[in-house]
């Protein structure tokens, strides 16, 4: 069993498959380009809102304003860039150096990340709230466009997974500043040492997750067609869920980009698996949180194990 | 000048260095120049100043006065002077894999495909410096064994990284490699001294800095207070120049009756009633830790006994001494709370009278125990946690560096306060960095490497004594 510990990418990718599989037994019909594409729709948002909670999770904070973001996100995208673009995508883009400013200001003033982030999660849930009192806005056509397209053979939620997770590899894991990046989770003060500003490198890893949150708020829209300041809400602790589920760990700079798309997928899939189940919406919640806490019990498992091997 | 003989400019020159943290002088006014082809072998005690010094080098602490210049190279900053330091405790990042350590201090590595260049580099590094080291540029650093972490570090401080490696400081690299690789990492340093870099060698291992040193550098009490070529000390002589005699506090100490054995621990440490047990040598060598365990395994446990037998007295005051937000009163009072409650409840009458009684009897400068505790001096902080140690009725104290900032009048109260209380037959175990203090004791056991490698009695208990078993004379 040695080899879960070594390729940690592995039980993602098992939990991941026996759940399909299960899936599938219960509902051969989902088999299928249209069954495919409707389980994993809307895991395109939560994954990338998966990945922008592990770029701060990597530096060795956490986020809890993701969901309202996200959120506030999805109200700007429904109303401002879908009336007036250029004025949108200003409000976008200064949402991500709010976020960057953020890192900035956490490290240099040595603040709680969990706490300056959920005070921030009032700020952006008030300004959705401000944006859009009441649910509405449209998508912008080329969202949906973007959104809804037919690739052949595979289905668009698979297609948008892969690239989410490759595109995020190559830049956390595979690029020399990604490298520094995970070096600030793993030790901080090494970095310091060989010459590098982590404050600035705080503020891109923070800016990174606000690019990221940017793009599932947009995502979002793009599949509901309409936006709410509640939409996201419980993207945090989904994101949250999805990087630990994907192999990743709180702190030391452990991340696996692959792994939290995967983890996110495993958890929309859950929710549809129990509804297959017909078990009642009440318990779902409670449900999805017990195979939370079993794939993480594995993983406690297979890593002690090894550690006394 | 400079075209004269540019490699005869020193790499690093101090004038007057000096750091001060508040009324501390870490560092008082060092003058240093290291040119190529120098290994200077740094020794001194606990809180000589020899971190500060190589901090002040390195560039990580700016002196408070006096300069620090790079002449050899005119660069500004130490890092552009190649001047590379590999600390004791390890500075990789364990998330990481060895050839992405070496990226992160190698800003020269850039593009898409810098892995291979990466991976070429540290190989090449690891293996000049130790030849069939058998590590894998692609294995993740918390992999890997403890003195493979440590190969990886020195390796990647000797590593071209786009310039070159001017001035290595070491601190304690050999503390957790064996004695083989030690020698390979020995023999490198000479021939790294030879082709013109320099070294800073800090070792406990006096062998070792006889072995490479060209100069050997003592420093105490933040100065430098012998500076000669290694051929112009005797171990003997570089042991008394560390030190300084005082034995003035021996005289107080008078012989007590000793009871029945009160502690045992399979480490070796003992101790019996109404005794003052030293624990001694370098920092970090197991001293601290070996407390822990006791005072842990024997209050900290589900089944542990309401009255423990046991009681703290911590240094780090901060980290695991007072409880910021609360008053004197609570701070000092927590340890006895259940003993003086009555069906539950706190009594606050006999908690006020005992902070009262110990406030006079500790002599503890306030006017009001229930202002905040921050609000008193690190000492009079000291005194409130020996105050809630003593106030309990646990025959055995623990205490780990209690007079770690501590102002001299305070420490003379807390010494008196320790020998009046031993001598009504309470136990205490005292750790101290400093060897003054240990002298106190009626026993002094002398970790070193994580195992107890003296044990002296009465008058056994010398500076002198304390220092050979702190050191590795025997060498590598």
């Amino acid at each position: 069993m040695k080899l879960f510990a070594k390729y940690r990418i592995l039980l993602p990718v098992v939990s991941l498959a026996v759940l399909l599989a299960a899936t599938f037994y219960m509902q051969p019909r989902a088999m299928s380009y249209f069954g495919i594409n409707l389980l994993f729709n809307l895991a395109v948002p939560i994954a990338l809102a998966t990945v922008a909670q592990m770029m701060i999770i990597m530096v060795n904070d956490i986020d809890l304003s993701l969901g309202a973001f996200v959120s506030l996100v999805a109200c700007v995208t429904a109303t401002f860039l879908n009336d007036s673009p250029m004025l949108g995508v200003l409000i976008l883009l200064a949402l991500v150096l709010c976020y960057a400013a953020l890192g900035a200001v956490i490290h240099a003033l040595d603040l709680p990340a969990i706490v300056v982030t959920l005070g921030m999660s009032f700020v952006w849930g008030g300004l959705a709230l401000f944006i859009l009192p009441s649910p509405g806005g449209a998508s912008p056509g080329w969202l949906r466009t973007l959104m809804t397209v037919k690739p052949p053979y595979i289905p668009m939620a698979v297609c948008a997974s892969v690239i989410i997770a490759v595109v995020t590899h190559l830049l956390v894991i595979r690029s020399g500043i990604g490298t520094v990046l995970r070096g600030v989770g793993g030790n901080a003060r090494s970095v310091q040492r060989a010459g590098w500003p982590v404050v600035r490198l705080k503020a891109l890893a923070y800016g990174l997750a606000g690019l990221f949150g940017v793009f599932a708020g947009m995502a979002l829209v793009g599949l509901t067609t309409s936006a709410d300041a509640n939409i996201a809400l419980r993207y945090t602790l989904l994101s949250i869920a999805g990087v630990i589920l994907g192999g990743g760990e709180f702190t030391g700079g452990k991340v696996s980009p692959v792994g939290a798309v995967i983890g996110a997928l495993t958890l929309t899939l859950a929710a549809s698996f129990l509804s297959f189940l017909r078990l009642s919406p009440d318990w779902q919640i409670g449900a999805q949180g017990a195979i939370l806490i079993l794939v993480l019990t594995a993983r406690l498992l297979f890593t002690r194990r090894d550690a006394q091997a | 000048m400079s075209t004269a003989a540019p490699s005869a400019a020193p790499i690093v020159a101090l004038t007057e260095a000096a750091k001060h943290f508040g009324p501390v002088r870490a560092l008082d006014g060092v003058s240093l120049s290291i040119s190529p082809g120098d290994c200077l072998g740094l020794v001194g005690h606990n809180g000589a100043g020899k971190s500060t010094l190589v901090n002040v080098v390195n560039g990580g602490l700016a002196p408070t006065s006096g300069s620090v210049a790079f002449p050899a190279s005119g660069a500004a900053s130490a890092l552009a002077a190649g001047v590379r330091s590999v600390f004791q405790e390890l500075s990789l990042c364990p998330n990481l894999t060895v050839a992405e350590n070496l990226r992160i201090s190698h800003s020269a590595l850039k593009g898409m495909n810098w892995r291979a260049p990466a991976r070429a580099e540290i190989r090449a590094a690891l293996d000049q410096v130790f030849p069939g080291h058998g590590i894998d540029a692609d294995a993740p650093v918390d992999t890997l064994s403890i003195a493979q972490r440590q190969m990886v570090e020195i390796a990647i401080g000797f590593a071209p990284r786009g310039t070159e490696a001017r001035l290595v400081i070491l601190d304690e690299p050999t503390s957790s490699l064996d004695a083989g690789i030690a020698e390979q990492l020995l023999s490198h340093i000479k021939q790294f001294c030879a082709r013109g870099g320099a070294v800073i060698f800090i070792s406990h291992m006096l062998g070792e800095i006889f072995e490479v040193a060209t100069r050997i550098l003592v420093m105490k009490d933040g100065k430098v207070v012998a500076e000669k070529p290694a051929g112009g000390f005797t171990r003997q002589g570089l042991v008394d120049a560390m030190g300084h005699v005082a034995t003035e506090a021996a005289a107080a100490q008078a012989a007590r009756a000793q009871g029945e054995e009160v502690l045992h621990t399979p480490e070796g440490l003992r101790a019996r009633k109404g005794e003052i047990v030293g624990l001694s040598g370098l920092a970090g060598h197991g001293q601290a830790e070996a407390l822990a365990r006791l005072y842990l395994g024997a209050t900290s446990s589900w089944r542990s006994p309401r009255e423990a037998g046991m009681v703290f007295v911590a240094g780090d005051r901060g980290r695991d001494g007072v409880l910021p937000l609360w008053s004197i009163l609570r701070n000092a009072s927590i340890s006895i709370l259940p003993q003086i409650a009555r069906r539950g409840m706190v009594d606050r009458t006999r908690e006020a009278e005992i902070t009262a009684e110990w406030k006079a009897r500790i002599g503890i400068r306030t006017d009001d125990v229930t202002n905040p505790i921050l609000s008193l001096s690190g000492g009079n902080q000291q005194k409130v946690l020996f105050a809630r140690a003593l106030a309990s009725a646990a025959p055995v104290v623990v205490m780990d560096d209690p007079m770690r900032g501590v102002d001299v009048g305070t420490k003379q109260d807390v010494y008196a306060m320790i020998r009046a209380e031993a001598a009504r037959g309470r136990t205490f175990l005292w750790y101290s960095t400093e060897t003054e203090e240990v002298c106190q004791c009626d026993r002094v056991f002398v970790f070193r490497n994580g195992e107890i490698s003296a044990e002296l009695t009465g008058d056994e208990i010398t500076e002198e004594r304390i220092l050979e078993a702190s050191f590795e004379m025997e060498g590598a």
